[in-house]
């Protein structure tokens, strides 16, 4: 016997049920659902030609995931800032911050997440955002700043807009953020505080120095799974008329009335983004492993 | 009192209502070392942790170079009571290595000050080829003494260990505690140290402080306690009794199946138990003097010998300890006395 795996009878049957399950479906949807795939329609939204001089620009489709990406990346950086405050709250010893820390976290987790998002979108965008004076960014900027703040926040009379959503969502994932570094946190046995203690420590200083760098090391599984699920969460914002992929996906349905071909090809699109990351994460994770121990 | 020094004055602490220290005194000169020693639960540790600072003092008063740190309800945090700590499972910082743990509790100075400081307490503990690396890759007397080094990096005056071997082999222990003594002796700090380990106190410290049920029963040099133990509990500890059971006669004489003894002390007619140390029971040559025994087991551990002995005409055994040239064969007779010295005798309490 090899230590190696080997197909047993029982593998065959289970695969091969799979297989006639699958063929049975290609079967229905061609012979009877009589539908009449058309891959080219949609496919055009990746790129298209350019009117004025006839170069291939990115379409609508490219647009959506550059701006699925942005609404990710700065919702991740507020939601990791936002969790982290939050998840510290929750463990300090004033009692005010826990409260608060407590109030914010069950409010999220036990709010469905679409009404959360429409509540703190207009509210961020109406009373937080619109005092700001963001309108005003885009006439007040030389154009190369504007030109780099374009490549960060996408166009800028949408700023607030984006701003809004953004900060909604990392609002949202904050709370689970939070969890995960409480849990972090606490997984730190009592004696690094107390040898912190011993040596004469503050309690900011054991945090920063001692409690902190560990917890981050443990808990970057769970951060990194979270922040894929930040991507995947991304489409709800299309709901705020954010135009990143889903929304984009939404219009070239309409438009087309392509749904399936649409819709896959969406689909696909978030898999090969949040699948890239996790490959990315895992390889990230081995090397901080090996160098660990 | 003394200038310096660590100082524990009438504590008493309770877990939900169970009392775990009871009306605990005790003083740590600078330079001495004394041992808290005692069964596990006897509140030992809990005792250290009250001098820390890690656990809240209820009732009593800490106080660290003449200097009170602690009274219930005014407390100075533990990193304002000049304490250093070494714990039982060492608790290094896993992401920092040697340097950095060891660097890590010296306040002020400039970098270079604090690394040679630092680099100079590894020298002296053998460690300085260690310096760069981390606490996971060391042998456990190497992260020990690493502990060690982080705890008196900030010239502590009070050192506190708690069962700071606990977690070495036995060889190792032997090799980490010169070091230890060596560099605590030139540091000079007071030293607090819990242990339940009686031949590690007898070795290591000044004094030792028995403790049982949140109290402290004994306290003096190791000799003191060996020689002079105040209870059955005591004598106990730090070796195994024969204990023979007899009445004291008139005069003062106690007659036991191994030789007779006297008592100034214990009234006449009162039952006693007689406790006598392995070493204490001593052979003579065959039936010259004593009362006979017959050798039932002779086994040699090396240094010295083990020899079971049946008394004759008794039903109990006896065990002693004798060099190992002088083991007799079994079957042999002996004759048996007690060496008054170490033989102690205390009322019997139970039956």
């Amino acid at each position: 016997m090899t230590a190696r795996m080997r197909f047993g009878w029982l593998d065959v049957v289970v695969i091969g049920c799979v297989v006639a399950l699958l063929a049975y479906v290609a079967y229905r949807v061609h012979g009877h659902l009589v539908y009449h795939w058309n891959w080219a329609e949609p496919l055009q939204f990746f790129f298209r030609r350019d009117e004025a001089d006839g170069g291939w620009v990115p379409n609508l489709l490219i647009e959506g995931v550059i701006i699925t990406l942005r609404v990710s990346l700065w919702g991740a950086v507020l939601g990791m800032a936002i969790g982290l405050l939050a998840g510290l709250g929750r463990i300090s010893q004033v009692a005010l911050f826990r409260m608060i820390s407590r109030g914010y976290v069950e409010l999220v987790r036990n709010v469905a997440p679409v009404p959360f998002l429409f509540i703190m979108f207009f509210f961020v965008g109406n009373q937080i955002l619109k005092p700001l004076g963001l309108e005003g960014v885009q006439d007040a900027v030389s154009p190369a700043t504007g030109g780099v703040l374009e490549l960060m926040f996408g166009e800028l009379n949408l700023l607030r807009n984006f701003a809004a959503a953004t900060l909604a969502l990392a609002l949202y994932e904050g709370a689970y953020i939070a969890e995960i570094v409480r849990a972090g946190v606490l997984s730190i046995e009592r004696g690094q505080w107390e040898a912190g203690d011993s040596l004469g420590l503050s309690r900011l200083h054991q945090l920063r120095h001692v409690i902190l760098p560990q917890a981050v090391q443990r808990i970057t599984p769970p951060l990194a799974n979270q922040s894929i699920q930040l991507i995947k969460d991304s489409s709800l914002v299309s709901l705020l008329s954010i135009q990143e992929m889903t929304f984009m996906g939404q219009e070239i349905a309409h438009s087309t009335s392509r749904f399936f071909e649409t819709w896959i090809i969406v689909a696909a699109m978030y898999f090969v983004v949040c699948f890239g990351l996790s490959r990315i994460y895992a390889r990230l994770e081995r090397r901080i492993n090996k160098s660990r121990r | 009192m003394t200038e310096g020094g660590i100082r524990l004055e009438g504590i008493c602490h309770a877990y939900e209502g169970v009392s775990v220290v009871t009306d605990l005194t005790l003083e740590v000169a600078p330079g001495e070392l004394v041992c808290l020693l005692g069964p596990s639960g006897c509140g030992k540790t809990t005792t250290l942790r009250i001098a820390a600072g890690l656990e809240p003092l209820q009732i009593g008063r800490v106080i660290v170079g003449g200097a009170e740190v602690a009274r219930p309800g005014r407390e100075l945090p533990p990193e304002g009571r000049g304490i250093g700590m070494v714990f039982q499972d060492f608790a290094l910082f896993p992401h920092l290595n040697v340097l950095e743990n060891v660097c890590f509790g010296i306040e002020g100075r400039d970098k270079a000050a604090r690394r040679a400081l630092a680099l100079d307490l590894l020298r002296r503990l053998r460690l300085e080829d260690r310096a760069e690396t981390y606490p996971h890759t060391l042998s456990g007397g190497e992260q020990q003494r690493v502990a060690l080094a982080r705890a008196l990096a900030p010239k502590p005056a009070v050192m506190l260990m708690d069962e700071p071997f606990s977690g070495l082999d036995v060889r190792l222990r032997d090799a980490v505690r010169e070091d230890m003594l060596s560099l605590l002796g030139d540091e000079g700090a007071a030293t607090l140290m819990v242990t339940h380990d009686p031949d590690e106190a007898m070795r290591m410290a000044d004094r030792i402080a028995v403790m049982r049920g949140g109290r402290i029963i004994q306290e003096g040099t190791p000799d003191d306690l060996y020689r002079r133990p105040a209870d059955r509990f005591i004598a106990e500890f730090f070796s195994e009794l024969n204990v023979l059971h007899a009445d004291v006669e008139p005069g003062g004489q106690i007659f036991t199946p191994a030789g007779c003894l006297e008592t100034q002390e214990i009234a006449c007619g009162t039952p006693v138990e007689v406790l006598a140390r392995p070493e204490a029971v001593r052979l003579g040559e065959n039936g010259a003097n004593g009362h006979p025994a017959r050798v039932v087991q002779a086994r040699s551990l090396g240094p010295y010998g083990i020899v079971e002995l049946a008394v004759e005409g008794q039903q109990c055994q006896l065990r002693c300890r004798v060099p190992r040239r002088a083991l007799p064969a079994v079957g042999d007779t002996v004759g048996l006395a007690l060496d008054p010295e170490q033989t102690f005798v205390f009322p019997r309490e139970d039956d």
